[in-house]
Order: structure tokens, then sequence, then C-alpha cells
């Protein structure tokens, strides 16, 4: 049986170690990944059913609002799909995001930046794909952000997302940017990413199309995982 | 030419210091959003299978522990069958997801997982592997997760004729992926210490 995962691009990716983001100094592995088919180990995943959400875990506006309250900024959905590298829809993947506020501030124990907390916005959400693999939330804009890097080096305004798709293979994390940010050619964070193709499929597109008027603009930002083979000859019938 | 039709994965980015936030809210006192982390327990009394310990530290190149990783472990139940709709030979044990996940320690780096000894899975071509974990680290200055596996000191000679550890060129590396045995009130205790870079760097997979 040839259920492996496609192999991934390692070139596309960002390679381990980019020493103008200067933490991947000493977190990058200095040996050679091994590089092996997939196993049924990788070809496997865990399941998470709709009963571990709330009804406010995609709505970043309300789920950490007291009394009615909603947090402050520009308010915004997000939505895209979750599919994988043939093209097909990823039904019942768990996405996890999470974000600083308007300001640019991290709802965390270790943050400092002097920028306000909001007291009605936590930052995190999740959502599990339908089964068009569709999924959507709603927040506010995140600001940009400084850090410790450069003396002066600034994240772009960006969400991060946490993908399981079907196989533990297919695990991923990653960021999403927003379409026109002059900020983002200029973060080591996103230039780890060596190719420009590559870097578009982080930046979500401002979609006036998906809208609500007089309410909230929409970003449209699409996730690829891994796909899975399916050899046309083998010696057995079997579909895939 | 014709274009091939393939998309292209998204390319991963850092998870950044601030992970926790979207995967452990209630442990960076983000409460009241949802009510239980996902993936802190992966045993319960109904669970079958040899309770086990898995611990260790994630240390850096300069031998500091990486105080903000997050650990994400997937492995098999007690009969080697996965809790996945992916599983094709049989059905896993219902009372055991198989997937955990813990933010390492602030103060010293170090994880711990309870959970359950997996059974054996077969490799591709039929041949047996040995018992293994999966194991999946991310933290700020990581670009792309890092995958690797623990395996079992007490699992020898499994472990000697395991598929994926032959592979490893360097046979001194092999040792790199297999937990240390000891043992806590009755229990076995395997402590597998992930080393991304220098001596004894661990073998990390591209799978």
């Amino acid at each position: 049986m040839n259920n492996s995962y496609f192999q991934r691009d390692r070139d596309w990716h960002p390679p381990a170690l980019t020493p103008t983001y200067k933490t991947s100094v000493l977190r990058s592995p200095r040996h050679a990944l091994l590089s092996l088919p997939t196993t049924l180990s990788e070809e496997t995943g865990p399941v998470f059913g709709h009963d571990i959400l709330g009804p406010l875990d995609n709505d970043l506006i309300r789920n950490f609002a007291k009394d009615g309250a909603e947090a402050i900024g520009q308010r915004i959905i997000v939505y895209g799909r979750v599919l994988d590298e043939t093209n097909r829809p990823v039904p019942g993947a768990l996405v996890e995001f999470w974000q600083a506020n308007a300001g640019g501030r991290y709802r965390h124990k270790k943050e400092s930046y002097l920028a306000a907390l909001d007291p009605n916005f936590g930052g995190c959400g999740r959502a599990i794909t339908d089964a068009e693999g569709r999924y959507e939330f709603r927040t506010v804009k995140p600001g940009a952000y400084p850090w410790p890097n450069g003396v002066n080096d600034w994240r772009p305004a960006h969400i991060h997302f946490s993908v399981f798709g079907h196989a533990f293979a297919q695990r991923l994390i990653t960021q999403m940017y927003f379409e026109g940010d002059p900020m983002i050619w200029q973060c080591p964070i996103v230039k780890t990413i060596p190719d420009p193709a590559a870097l578009d499929r982080l930046v979500a597109a401002l979609d006036r199309n998906a809208t609500i008027p007089m309410d909230s603009l929409a970003y449209k930002f699409d996730i690829v995982l891994r796909g899975r083979r399916s050899t046309l000859f083998e010696n057995r019938l079997e579909g895939n | 030419m014709q274009r091939l039709d393939y998309l292209k994965e998204s390319p991963s980015q850092t998870a950044g210091p601030y992970v926790h936030i979207g995967t452990n809210p209630n442990w960076v006192e983000i409460t009241g959003v949802w009510k239980d982390d996902l993936g802190l327990a992966l045993v319960g009394p109904e669970t079958r299978g040899e309770r086990i310990l898995i611990e260790g530290t994630v240390t850096d190149g300069a031998g500091a522990p990486v105080r903000d990783a997050l650990i994400e472990i997937w492995q098999a139940d007690a009969d080697g069958l996965h809790n996945s709709p992916a599983e094709t030979r049989g059905t896993a044990d219902p009372n055991f997801v198989g997937w955990g996940r813990q933010p390492v320690a602030e103060a010293d780096g170090t994880f711990r997982f309870e959970t359950i000894r997996p059974g054996q899975v077969p490799y591709p071509d039929g041949r047996v592997q040995a018992p293994h974990i999966t194991v999946w680290i991310v933290a700020r200055g990581i670009n792309i997760g890092l995958h690797t596996r623990l395996y079992f000191a007490d699992e020898a000679e499994a472990n000697a004729g395991d598929p994926l550890l032959l592979r490893i060129p360097e046979p001194a590396r092999r040792e790199t992926l297999i937990a240390r045995r000891s043992e806590r009130d009755g229990i076995p205790v395997f402590t597998f210490d992930i080393r991304i870079q220098g001596d004894n760097e661990t073998v990390f997979l591209d799978m």
C-alpha cells in the first residue's frame, strides 16, 4: 500500500540556519536531516472533534471580552481553505491561531512591550475545517511589533497559524501576513523564506467581496498541506 | 510545456516565543476562552498498556535550555495501532488518543509526558519497526518544526533491527534517539534529551 506523503521541498521552506534571524543560529541542527519515506507512524495523525469547540472559539473580538464588551481595533474576518498539494480540501483539520492586539502587544507573561494590553482581547482562537476544508474567524487586525533582533527590527502585522492535517507528516506552523504591508520585506523572519513565490503564499489578500459592510474587512488566507502520493501503477487495485 | 497542477505546501515559519497563547492559553493565564489546553493528558484509567514516563530537556548549540519550546508526541497504542482514520489494520484503543503536547518548563527547559509504551508498527516493506514515539519540537528560532523519534533503551533487540535506525549513516548517532531507562515508584522513566546542535546532536528526520 502506498499512502506515503510528498517529500517536503526544503528549498521552498526556510532553512534551519538563517543568521539574520539571530535566534536560529544556536537553534539549528548542524547535521543533515535523515530523509526517509513516511511510514504509518507519520501517515496517521490525531483527530479533533467539533465537541472541543465553544461557540466563541473563532471570535477573538468577543471570546476574551468581559460583560458584553468587544476588543478594540480594526475589525476583520479571516477566512480560507485548508487544501493539500493535490488541490483536495482537508476537512476536519484543527486550525489554531494566535496574535498580538491592535497595538502589537501580546498577552503573554514574558512580554514586556510598552503598548497597552486590551482588557477585552486574549489573542487566541481555533476552528475545525468543514467538508470543503473551509475555516473562518473574526478578530482585530494585529499591530506591528518591535523585537530584540537588530537594533530596530519590527515584525509586520501577522497572525500565527498551527494546522493539523490528516497525518502527523502534515503538521505545520506558519504565519499569515497582510496584503500591501510595507514591513513584510524588511523582516528577518519573513526573509528566512528564500523564494518570493513562497512568501506570496503567506500574504493574505484583502477580499472586498467578503467584507461585512459597515462592520468588518475580510482577508482570504488559504493553507496548503503536504499531498499524499497516489501511484498509478501498482500490483493491486486500490483506491486512494 | 504543460504545468503539473500540484500546489506548493505553505512555507513554515517559526512558532515564535508566544506560541503558548495559541496552544496553551490557560498555561499563560489566558483563562476563560477555552476550558482545557489540548494534549496535556494522554492516559486515563481505561487506557490499556504499560504506563511509562517520558522526561527530557531541550538544549541549544551552547548547551543552554530552550525555555520556550513546545513539544508534541504522536504514537501508537499498546497494540501498535494509531487512533486515526488512516489506520488500516484495526481499531485502536478508544481510550488513548495517542497525541500529547507540553510546553517545556520555563525554569530549566524540561518536559514530561505520562503515556504508555507503544506497540510495534510495520515499516512499509513489511519489516517490523522497534517501538517508538514521534517527537516534534517548535520554538522561537526554529524555522520549521524539528521531527525526531524516541526509541526505548530496554528494547535493544528490536532497536538493532529497526529499519529507520539502520538508515542512520553514523552508528554512534543512533544512540541519540534511544531514551535511557530508569525507574521511579515502580514506573519506567525514559529520559530523552534533545540536543538541537553540537555535541551529541539529536538525529532529526525529513519524513
